[in-house]
């Protein structure tokens, strides 16, 4: 077992009287991208400032490399391996190039050093030719671009991103999206990302923990985390529309059966006959047909349904299904056409067994 | 209306002919009133960044003091300085008063509370998480100030300006302590004061003129100032 980049351990923060962070335990291993996923207020900007020791726990220690960081010598040593960008880009009132340089300067590296190393972080995000330009006159990307080139140009082992795209327009947003995807792949970086976009986490991390109230509730590698949501603050936050809670009426070779509004649902987990049986489903995993696919599917739930309401979602079209209980399912704009579907048309909801996720079950 | 133009006249000839007692005059005025502004910088920057980056009990009090402060009467400060410097004052042994020293320290105290409480604003403007991110950026706490009070150094030179335009129209002190000696304590007020009273209009307008055109330098530039834009 190698030592991990960062620890957490039994932390706890406690602001005026109220506790803000209380965490157990967090790592985060070298190269390892882990984003921190939760509403605003959950406590992802405080975690990432403790964890830059910018703020000090109450309670609690976190270890980097396997050594504490405690006083404030140690704080400064230690937050010279890192760098941390901001939701806004915090630009000093000067050149790009200026800005760039310095994290370099506060460490007294060598004028000429600094020229090749901020020419390369500047050639990483794509702004070498913003170099000389007044940061007063950026773009939002730009600036942005600017503020993560800043803290790429120190040769960081640990990136610390707090909602860095939160404030740009969706293609701006994209870009530097791929952008830092790549970068963090080439210098491989380790990373700990504050989003509340999921899809975010999805495609830039490793693993994802998902906050609320200050606490970790769910850490783990994101398609667990959206497929299989510990409770089910997390599966609404992670996009799981369907949450249903049914009664467990049987259990057989790992597979239970639940009844819910008269109808029988199968899927794999552990019960016992007349507890109660809390289970989530994504949009995606629901398949719509217009006449019952019955044997043409190896999927055991079949449900006719009425479609209640279709939302338009851009690629995508959200049904909002009623079949003696509520499920919401995506479909492509096309497979809409196709099919023929309008508000009221009556379908069949089929979804495998596997597609269902036990949260919890209990009497 | 004739005096008045009778006077601006023979002011324009004075300016023009580069008046050897008038030129003293200005010199001696930027020399007192640049020296003022220069301490009340060191005084005025250092205490208003601490002020501004420290939180303790009664800051907020502290803070409305040095409010006040922006706005205390020359003459006050004249008064309390004439006090303090008198032959049988505390600070008497020194035998300063009614010297150019004298008027350095008064219009030093008049500067500073401005030059502190335009620090403490232009610290307070600056992002909440600007501090933290230069923190972050691996800056020792001494180099995190040092880089603040550069981004804040627009701000900061307006109150610079203001410290500036301040003392060098101000009367009161400057004639209290510095007693408005010929050639020797005499500045552009108090011999605008003096020149009037004698009803030596022309001279009188002449360094008027000249305190004006320092004025409005000193706004033009802070105006320039204040009208450019901070980076996002």
């Amino acid at each position: 077992m190698t030592t991990p980049l960062l620890e957490i351990k039994n932390l706890v923060l406690v602001r005026g009287e109220v506790q803000v962070l209380d965490i157990p335990a967090l790592l985060l291993h070298e190269n390892e991208v882990l984003s921190i996923i939760g509403p605003n207020g959950s406590g992802k900007s405080t975690l990432l400032l403790t964890l830059a020791s910018l703020l000090q726990p109450t309670t609690g220690e976190l270890r980097c490399r396997g050594e504490i960081i405690s006083s404030r010598r140690s704080a400064e040593t230690y937050r010279r391996r890192l760098a941390m960008v901001f939701q806004e880009p915090l630009l000093f009132d000067t050149t790009v190039f200026e800005n760039v340089a310095t994290g370099l300067k506060i460490r007294g590296i060598s004028r000429n050093e600094i020229k090749g190393r901020v020419q390369r972080s500047l050639e990483l995000f794509n702004i070498r030719h913003l170099a000389d330009r007044s940061a007063r006159k950026l773009s939002g990307g730009e600036a942005q671009r600017t503020s993560l080139a800043r803290a790429f140009a120190i040769n960081p082992e640990i990136v610390l991103l707090d909602e860095p795209f939160a404030s740009l327009d969706p293609p701006t947003r994209l870009a530097l999206t791929e952008d830092l995807e790549r970068i963090l792949k080439e210098t491989g970086t380790a990373a700990v990302m504050a989003t509340h976009d999921q899809l975010d986490a999805l495609r830039l991390s490793d693993r994802m923990a998902v906050m609320k109230s200050g606490r970790i509730i769910q850490d783990g590698p994101p398609v667990e985390v959206m497929h299989r949501p510990a409770d089910e603050f997390v599966a609404s936050f992670v996009g799981m529309e369907n949450v249903l809670n049914g009664k467990v009426v049987a259990q057989a070779g790992g597979l239970l059966t639940v009844t819910l509004a008269d109808h029988l649902i199968e899927f794999p987990g552990m019960s016992a006959p007349g507890e109660q049986a809390l289970f989530c489903i994504r949009p995606e995993h629901i398949t719509i047909t217009t006449s019952d696919p019955g044997g043409a599917t190896s999927a055991r739930n079949i449900f006719p349904a009425t479609i209640r309401k279709i939302i338009p979602m851009g690629a995508y079209h959200k049904l909002y299904l009623e079949c003696g209980f509520p499920l919401v399912a995506y479909l492509t704009s096309q497979s809409l056409g196709t099919l023929h579907l309008a508000e009221g048309t009556r379908v069949f909801a089929s979804f495998k067994a596997t597609s269902v996720h036990l949260i919890r079950s209990g009497a | 209306m004739e005096l008045f133009w009778e006077g601006i006249a023979k002011a324009m000839a004075l300016i023009v002919a580069l008046d050897r007692e008038v030129l003293a005059i200005t010199w001696l005025s930027l020399k007192v009133s640049g020296l003022a502004t220069l301490i009340s910088l060191v005084i005025g920057i250092s205490s208003g960044t601490l002020l501004a980056l420290t939180d303790f009990p009664g800051k907020r009090l502290i803070i409305s003091i040095v409010n006040t402060g922006m706005g205390l009467p020359p003459v006050v400060v004249g008064l309390f300085v004439t006090i303090f410097l008198w032959r049988n004052g505390p600070l008497g042994f020194l035998e300063i008063l009614y010297t150019p020293t004298a008027m350095i320290i008064a219009q030093a105290i008049i500067a500073t509370p401005i030059v502190t409480g335009i620090t403490v604003a232009s610290i307070h403007s600056l992002p909440p998480n600007l501090k933290l991110q230069i923190l972050a950026l691996g800056a020792t706490r001494w180099q995190m100030v040092l880089i603040l009070i550069r981004e804040a150094r627009l701000p900061l030179l307006a109150g610079v300006m203001a410290g500036f335009g301040g003392v060098i129209s101000e009367v009161g002190a400057s004639i209290m302590v510095g007693g408005n000696i010929k050639g020797y304590s005499r500045v552009l007020t108090t011999a605008t004061v003096m020149e009037t009273s004698r009803g030596n209009f022309d001279v009188a307008i002449a360094l008027s003129l000249i305190l004006l055109l320092l004025c409005f330098a000193v706004n033009y530039v802070l105006t320039r100032i204040q009208h450019r834009k901070r980076p996002r």
